[in-house]
């Protein structure tokens, strides 16, 4: 629940709003606390013969208090609900900006699926709190205060036998406060079980089908299944007793009125008005009372949920730009790594051991290796996707920790191995790195990634929308689309993670050609598996273990007669293997073409 | 540059209205409870009765006891206030726990009915209905439902029940005073409906609004490493902020001036009642003076005649979006199975592994376009066919008949001279191993993803397995060996490790016909290496279709089949095929024609 305290920190900019609501708020009880009176009042003097006037007076108060009531509760609970959407507002804002500057390592150990309930479902929960409960809360309060003083004033002995059962109604709201939070996580978390269940049952669905595991996925679906049974009845069986409990003890107190006050009546003790207006003051507390169980409730969801969004907001971006950040202009393209180590966070050998590597503006440089050798990590320390450990990595001669961040990042272009592209238009995801680009520029792009004609095929052209509520592309067609996004940047470095390797033997021809334009007359980082897409490269790291044991050109590794010189030939097998047997068909065959005539 | 500006239509209020077909089929849930149901609602009524009775007997206490000067009416009436009381409390507290048993039990039995769907499920189906609205339908469609149950359906009935109780006690008590109450509602009526009307629009646009903002953020999330690579961040905080999440407080807050008036307008209907009741029965206007006990017993019940009223406009807006979740789930269980084992189907027998195409054409059921014409084909026992062919040709749809994923629209399909329809699908699948071309690790430990492949395999037949496709030795070299857990979607394992442990997988369950979908993406030339050997090993002494990427792949099958626009255009051996200088060849040709 101390939690709830940092609702103060939300509450900050709204403090003008939450005094004019309570202010509304005790009004309103104020009024509340008048009828009673006047029922007293009418039952006491009203009822007499000739008291004609009285009783319209009474009735008069009544019907112009109900309207002052109305507007005050009208007020209150707009004012309530506009400060709770705007927290709601405030913190959506804090949380999607502060997830999408947070370092990739913050989001490689944090389930997206996670942070995206988080966002969404914890501050659902704040906000109806916020909304209903707060007021709600602070009524409850209210009212018990005033009714107790009025209570007190009207007639204490009785007062103390009609709040008699306040008391085990305070000890088992705050007992079940305690234990609901619990009951809820057990809930929570079961249910996160079934739909991370559900999710990977779908996404494999044709592994399952493959093995016919059906029977053995629906009885594990119905277990986890029971179990969210099993916590909901836990939670419902305490509830269910809280529930009526809470009206009891209020009716509790009615009876205790009637049963003492009567006989006090009976003595000539009090007036029957007075009983009358100390029933009705108790009466008053029986629908905060019955809510108190829901406040409990809901205070205790938004206490947790409080508690989970604070802890991504608590949590510091550790790449940001410097505070006196360089701007360094239009790059030229230089990369030099200085003696760079970089190990992840939560692991215990290094990635990069030792890499000191000088780029010149403009040179295409490839990287091959065995996967987990450190290629991407290489490459991902240029744009600042991760810091080095030790060392340095410096573009145009400076150290990219001391670069403005969007200014460094701009300059660079990066194709991924998967692209993943946005569920809108073609013509936004390819604009997607300059939302301003002109129509001529996009489809400038779009040829140039040899993406312009399918897209042209599409039903709306370059306004197709792709994604869940769009058409569906195929591996190649996404790859291409990225290709072109990449080259809107019209980027100083380019980096191509691994870019053709998901794709088929035709996709990849067509892509060759695509990336062969896009390198030219800018600085290139290629990782590829086919020495193919290498060959051309100034410059060839081989990569094993974190090291870069060899470099060079196609020709100068092939001299060395290293680990470059097995991969080719290892490679190379294959494509020996077809041209021999070309050569037998062509013996067979006279007049086809010569080996030569393929490349080779 | 256009940015989509509107948000996305949402699909949260039903399409129909009140669609009977729907009501029926949710009803059918609720059939096996019926008597609990029944039970809760006599519950209900005990429990409005019980409710009911306190302010008469209150009254009794006041008029027949105090002013009366009876000792003994007061005790009784307290005595029986007290046993209303407990009435009460144990009618709440079972029937909340009957229903909401009841509930869960009904949701258990939907959430049960829906998996147990999916599994049967035709796999086109899936590429239409994406994971996330499934997930949407199992779990948050069907808490919509529970809720309903729960709670609303039987606060709707015992809404219903205090609104007639209270009347007819009323009537009973003061018709005069009564009538006075009554002459409220036509306002109250007017206000209702006014109010709903406009409600119910500005529920939708709010919903609208809310799923634009978490369909905004969930993808900004995903995709966080391609907004930072593109310097987005401002841009999309940009949008984000003022578009989006603007919007959606926009029409909240639109909503709730509107909702805000509602509660006190009935809370100044309740006044004027009040006010009525006093002045007519206080000033003795068209009659007597009432009792001290009446007048007070009027004001109890005025509050509680304009709770129900107040609650049951309330309850609409559940009810909407409960039928609106109907809706969706009936729609889900509704779709229909389009492989389906027939009634008379038997188990197939164990197989040699001959497979055969008798004029086999296949188009999907949305689409006529034939997507295979055709095919005649037979597939000997321990034959190796490998597929080639450009993307969209129908190799997958080929491999996906004789799985049985789906059936031809034409012709026949036997293994072993058995058409495949008339077999069940497990016992067909169980003698069939399939690799997709994304090796799909499941959560859990590397060991339990092989064994998947058969679930009684003992420890040693994991392991043997994994040093047969030659996955032991990474496996090994793992920080917990094959007790590592695999996260979600397997990513802390290479693409070519995957591979070989979905190859351990098919290895374990030891089928006669092996369908193979190559992986397309390049892995490094070391495990290239040790998946070519892992391959043989695995294609050896079974009947195997291959969807062939590699070159080596291709080059050792016993027979290639080059699949173009639905039909087999040509089929040999791999030189035969590179002498005609047709398909093949060209396919084969450009391969190299860069290097």
């Amino acid at each position: 629940m101390k939690q709830l305290l940092r609702l103060g920190e939300l509450l900050r900019p709204y403090v003008k709003q939450t005094l004019f609501t309570t202010f509304l708020l005790l009004l309103l009880t104020g009024i509340e606390m008048v009828f009673p009176s006047i029922i007293q009042w009418v039952v006491d003097f009203g009822l007499k013969p000739g008291q004609m006037r009285l009783v319209l007076i009474a009735a008069g108060a009544i019907i112009g208090l109900g309207i002052l009531k109305s507007i005050f509760s009208y007020y209150n609970r707009f004012i309530s609900e506009w400060i709770a959407n705007h927290i709601a507002y405030d913190l959506r804002n804090r949380l999607y900006n502060h997830l999408q500057n947070m370092p990739f390592t913050y989001h490689d150990h944090m389930p997206s699926g996670q942070l995206i309930s988080r966002v969404i479902e914890d501050v659902r929960s704040l906000q109806s709190f916020t909304g209903h409960g707060i007021t709600e809360l602070v009524r409850v309060v209210l009212l018990t205060l005033v009714i107790t003083i009025i209570l007190f004033s009207t007639h204490a002995r009785l007062a103390v036998i009609a709040l008699l059962p306040l008391i085990p109604l305070v000890l088992i709201t705050t007992d079940f406060g305690k234990r609901i939070g619990n009951m809820f996580l057990t809930v929570d978390n079961t249910l996160g079980e079934l739909s991370s269940h559900l999710q990977e049952n779908v996404t494999g669905v044709q592994v399952v089908r493959a093995f016919s595991r059906e029977e053995h996925e629906i009885t594990n679906f119905n277990l986890t299944n029971r179990k969210l049974y099993n916590a909901q009845i836990t939670v419902v069986s305490n509830w269910s007793r809280i529930m009526p409990t809470t009206t009891l003890l209020i009716t509790v107190s009615t009876i205790l009125i009637l049963w003492f006050g009567g006989r006090m009546v009976l003595a000539d003790q009090l007036s029957i008005g007075q009983l009358v207006a100390v029933n009705s003051y108790v009466l008053l507390l029986m629908m905060p009372a019955q809510q108190l169980g829901w406040l409990v409730n809901a205070g205790g969801e938004a206490s947790a949920g409080i508690q989970r969004i604070f802890e991504i907001l608590d949590h510091h971006p550790e790449i940001h730009s410097p505070t006196q950040a360089i701007n360094p202009g239009e790059l030229t393209g230089k990369v030099e790594f200085d003696n760079v180590n970089f190990k992840y966070k939560n692991e215990q050998a290094s990635t990069l051991h030792q890499v000191n590597l000088t780029v010149y503006p403009n040179q295409v440089i490839a990287l091959i290796g065995t996967t987990g050798s450190g290629k991407t990590t290489l490459v991902n320390l240029i744009p600042r996707f991760y810091d080095v450990t030790t060392g340095a990595v410096r573009v145009d001669g400076h150290d990219v920790r001391d670069l403005d961040l969007t200014l460094l990042r701009r300059q660079i272009g990066i194709v991924l191995q998967t692209s993943l592209l946005f569920s809108t238009s073609i013509r936004e995801n390819i604009a997607y790195g300059r939302p301003q680009a002109s129509e001529e520029e996009i489809i400038a792009a779009a040829k140039a990634a040899q993406a312009h004609e399918f897209i042209l095929e599409l039903p709306l052209g370059y306004d197709t929308v792709i994604g869940e509520r769009g058409i569906t592309l195929s591996g190649g067609q996404r790859q291409r689309v990225a290709i072109a996004r990449a080259l809107l940047l019209n980027p100083r470095i380019l980096i191509l993670d691994d870019s053709t390797s998901s794709v088929d033997t035709e996709t990849e021809h067509l892509l060759q050609r695509a990336l062969s334009h896009l390198m030219e007359g800018r600085t290139t980082f290629i990782i590829a598996q086919r020495l193919s897409s290498v060959r051309r490269a100034d410059l060839i790291l081989v990569m094993d273990q974190g090291h870069i044991v060899e470099q060079g050109t196609h020709a100068e590794l092939l001299a060395k007669n290293g680990l470059y010189r097995e991969i080719y030939q290892l490679q190379l097998e294959d494509q020996e293997k077809f041209h021999e047997d070309l050569e037998q068909t062509r013996q067979d065959l006279p007049g086809l073409p010569r080996q030569k005539d393929f490349g080779g | 540059m256009s940015v989509i500006i509107a948000p996305p239509p949402s699909d949260d209020l039903p399409q129909k209205g009140f669609d009977p077909q729907v009501t029926r089929q949710l009803l059918a849930f609720m059939k096996p409870y019926q008597g609990q149901i029944y039970f809760a609602l006599l519950l209900m009524a005990v429990n409005s009765f019980a409710a009911i009775s306190g302010p008469y007997l209150v009254k009794m206490a006041l008029d027949d006891g105090l002013r009366a000067g009876s000792f003994t009416t007061l005790r009784l009436a307290v005595l029986l206030y007290l046993a209303a009381a407990i009435l009460q409390w144990s009618a709440i507290y079972f029937r909340v726990f009957l229903m909401a048993r009841v509930g869960q039990s009904i949701i258990y039995d939907l959430r049960s009915r829906l998996f147990s769907h999916l599994q049967e499920l035709s796999l086109s189906f899936f590429n239409h209905y994406s994971v996330g609205r499934i997930i949407v339908r199992v779990i948050n469609d069907v808490n919509m439902i529970r809720e309903f149950i729960t709670w609303a359906m039987l606060a709707i009935a015992r809404d219903l029940f205090t609104l007639v109780g209270i009347i007819i006690v009323m009537l009973g008590m003061n018709p005069r005073l009564s009538l006075a109450t009554f002459s409220v509602m036509p306002i109250m009526i007017v206000i209702t409906v006014l109010f709903r009307k406009r409600s119910r629009e500005n529920y939708r646009k709010t919903r609208t609004a809310i799923s634009w903002v978490n369909s905004v953020l969930a993808e900004n999330i995903n995709a966080v490493r391609v907004v930072q690579s593109f310097s987005r961040q401002e841009f999309n905080f940009d949008f984000f902020k003022n578009q989006v999440n603007l919007n959606n407080l926009q029409t909240h807050l639109k909503a709730v001036k509107l909702a805000a008036l509602f509660f006190p307008a009935v809370d100044f209907l309740g006044s004027l009642a009040m006010g009525l009741v006093i002045a007519i029965g206080g000033s003795a206007f068209l009659g007597e003076a009432v009792s001290p006990g009446v007048l007070v017993a009027f004001t109890l019940y005025i509050n509680r005649f304009f709770d129900p009223i107040r609650d049951l406009s309330q309850r609409f807006d559940t009810f909407q979006s409960t039928m609106a979740s109907g809706e969706r789930i009936i729609g889900l269980l509704n779709a229909p199975v389009e492989v389906q084992d027939q009634p008379q189907a038997r188990e197939l027998p164990a197989i040699q592994g001959e497979i055969e195409f008798d004029h086999v054409s296949f188009h999907y059921s949305d689409d006529p376009t034939p997507v295979l014409e055709d095919v005649n084909l037979r597939i000997q026992p321990g034959q190796t066919v490998a597929l080639v062919g450009k993307t969209g040709a129908g190799k997958t749809t080929l491999i996906k008949l004789v799985s049985r994923f789906h059936d031809p629209t034409a012709g026949i399909l036997r293994v072993d001279g058995v058409d495949l329809r008339t077999v069940t699908q497990a016992s067909l699948r169980s003698q069939m191993g399939i690799v997709l071309q994304d090796p799909f690790l499941f959560s859990g430990t590397v060991r339990d993803n092989i064994r998947f492949g058969r679930l009684n395999a003992t420890d040693a037949e994991v392991e043997s397995a994994a040093r047969a496709v030659g996955a032991d030795e990474f496996v090994q070299n793992l920080r917990l060996g094959y007790d590592t857990p695999v996260e979600e979607g397997g990513v802390i394992l290479s693409q070519g490790q995957r591979q070989l442990i979905s190859f351990a997988r098919a290895l374990l369950a030891d089928p006669r016909i092996l369908i193979l979908d190559e992986a397309t993406s390049s892995v490094d030339t070391q495990t290239e290496r040790i998946i070519q050997q892992a391959l043989t090993r695995l294609l050896k002494g079974r009947t195997s279709i291959v969807i062939a990427h590699r070159l080596s792949t291709v080059i050792n099958a016993d027979l290639i089949l080059v699949i173009h626009d639905g039909r087999v255009v040509e089929q040999g051996s791999h030189s035969e095929l590179l002498a005609r200088r047709g398909m093949y060849y060209n396919l084969y040709s450009m391969r190299f024609e860069d290097q």
